[in-house]
């Protein structure tokens, strides 16, 4: 479904120049669920940024649904790719209506029918019709959340990218939501990209994962192995002690891991 | 009793749509979009003196609505016998040097004033509003060259750059405006240009423009509403300044023309008799201050509203 082959991205340029991700490689199978973890910085994000079409500046092939994808993406894509972002509080547009946000997709593609759409859209996502003239800031953070959710899936996309959905919440809402994304997962057979520093969140949804430091993918494991705790990279094994929680003997044997700049 | 019974019937009828406006659970468009109104109109009215501002304002609209039913005389009607008449129950303002009623001048004279300030504004804040928005959103060369000219026009003190335009143009009040107006929306554009840049990188633009929306659906739907409060904010307190240069060019014999009833107008005219007959100039100037005062008051009041970094209006 998604291919990925020795993606390179520059930021900057000349000796100020830095490369967020070096030579990344991976693939997602149709409906399948590929998590992608490492610390802020590490490139993940980037990666993201590049498969859905915002970051224009990169170097490699990126292959979605059997076609290659260029610089610059045509409506077909968006309706085939959709992405629902960190922060709920920043990614709904404060002046907006639930029912706009939702329709305006409806809107850009002329798919008709807008009202049954969105109240279909806004169920799917667990929330009743009385939430569709509310606007963002009459909702609590996981209701936000469902909201980019319901708009990210209003397009009726095949894959649907998660950049940390759920690390701007609070716990208890986080398990909400991942449920939320794991029934909806199921039921649609979407494939997901999930992206997260949260080990327990990328082991709990995913089948594979993909470690990243400085850029760079340093493994590639199943979840299995992760529950385990038997990954092959000294990295990913200090990525699962940090996990645990704080400990005055995992920090003291950290150690930095060199990048692939 | 039925007075009182329709009384509560009243008061609860209020209640209700006091309710329906209040609910956090909108049953459609326009009760939401109502609802978010409402609630702007509560914090305006605790505002003592933006109260103090609207009133000022619509004093003004009315005057000028009504101004032929109003005004005692005749605002250019001379009366040689009566000139230049102090203060009296027959010319509660006084009389000019040609004894035209100072009261009815002023009130006609409200006319003109809306007037330049209503075309002002709907010439210069759309222009302002649309160039700083493509600035900030598209960036680029288009940013630079738009910038650059914006740049131009602010680095001329706004009274010369009017004086320069009507005497280019040729006095009266259309082309004060005209004047006024191309001197009044580089600031905008400023104002635009610069919530723009912050709300360009924003999350909710991200997934529209992941939704397929182009820029021009961008700029109109979701850029836009959010300058929108600050702009608003600005243009109201800048309705002193226009009012102020209108009135500079009518004092210059550059604006409004003899015979209208132009505040700025009339000052010039009674400065020949400051000494004597202060009322002349004083009465339009008192009008000028009046007017501009109440319009800062209103800005001052929206700011409080429309602020867009106050969340959760």
């Amino acid at each position: 479904m998604i291919s990925v082959n020795g993606l390179d991205v520059v930021f900057g340029r000349g000796h100020r120049a830095l490369r967020a991700v070096a030579d990344a490689s991976f693939e997602v199978e149709a409906g399948g669920v590929y998590g992608i973890v490492g610390e802020s910085g590490s490139g993940k994000s980037t990666i993201l940024n590049v498969l859905s079409g915002l970051n224009r500046r990169w170097n490699g092939t990126v292959t979605i649904d059997g076609e290659r994808q260029g610089q610059r993406r045509d409506q077909d894509f968006h309706k085939k790719v959709q992405m629902v972002f960190q922060d709920p509080y920043g990614s709904l547009h404060p002046r907006h209506t639930v029912d706009r946000i939702l329709s305006e997709p409806v809107a850009i593609h002329g798919l008709g029918q807008a009202e049954d759409r969105v109240l279909r859209a806004l169920e799917e996502v667990g929330l009743g019709p009385e939430f569709r003239f509310r606007y963002p800031h009459q909702l609590s953070g996981g209701q936000r959340q469902r909201v980019a959710v319901a708009r990210a899936l209003i397009l009726e996309p095949r894959i649907l990218l998660l950049d940390e959905p759920t690390s701007a919440l609070d716990v208890s809402v986080q398990a909400e939501v991942l449920n939320l994304l794991t029934g909806l997962q199921r039921r649609r057979n979407l494939t997901y990209i999930l992206v997260s520093h949260d080990l327990a969140v990328v082991a709990h949804m995913c089948r594979r994962i993909a470690v990243m430091n400085r850029g760079v993918i340093v493994e590639e494991l199943g979840v299995e192995t992760l529950r385990r705790r038997a990954p092959e990279h000294p990295y990913t094994r200090q990525l699962l002690d940090a996990s645990i929680g704080y400990n005055r003997e995992a920090v003291a044997t950290m150690e930095e891991f060199e990048g692939g700049v | 009793m039925t007075t009182s019974s329709a009384n509560s019937i009243a008061t609860h009828r209020h209640d209700r749509l006091r309710q329906w406006l209040l609910s956090t659970a909108p049953r459609s468009r326009r009760q939401a979009r109502l609802g978010r109104a409402y609630i702007a109109w509560l914090t305006f009215i605790e505002n003592r003196l933006a109260m103090i501002g609207l009133g000022i304002i619509i004093v003004l609209v009315a005057a000028a609505a009504l101004a032929p039913i109003i005004a005692p005389y005749a605002p250019n009607a001379p009366n040689l016998a009566e000139r230049l008449m102090p203060m009296s129950s027959a010319h509660w303002l006084g009389t000019d040097e040609l004894g035209r009623d100072i009261l009815s001048r002023i009130i006609h004279g409200s006319r003109l004033t809306l007037y330049v300030i209503v075309l002002v504004a709907i010439i210069a804040a759309p222009v302002g509003l649309l160039i700083g928005t493509v600035a900030g959103y598209i960036g680029g060369w288009l940013d630079v060259v738009l910038m650059r000219v914006t740049d131009i026009f602010l680095a001329f003190p706004k009274l010369i750059l009017a004086l320069a335009f009507v005497s280019a143009l040729g006095p009266g009040i259309e082309n004060a405006i005209i004047a006024i107006a191309i001197t009044a929306w580089p600031p905008y554009a400023r104002i635009a240009r610069a919530e723009t840049i912050t709300i360009r990188k924003a999350d909710f633009i991200k997934a529209a423009r992941l939704q397929g929306a182009g820029p021009i659906r961008l700029i109109w739907g979701h850029v836009m509403p959010l300058c929108l409060s600050s702009l608003i904010v600005r243009v109201t307190l800048d309705m002193a300044g226009i009012i102020l240069t209108a009135a500079g060019l009518g004092f210059l014999g550059l604006g409004a023309q003899p015979p209208l009833p132009e505040w700025g107008a009339m000052i010039s005219s009674g400065r020949k008799f400051m000494l004597d007959q202060w009322w002349v100039a004083a009465m339009p100037g008192v009008a000028i201050f009046v007017v501009s005062l109440g319009f800062n008051l209103l800005g001052d009041g929206l700011r409080d509203v429309l602020d867009p970094k106050a969340e959760g209006r």
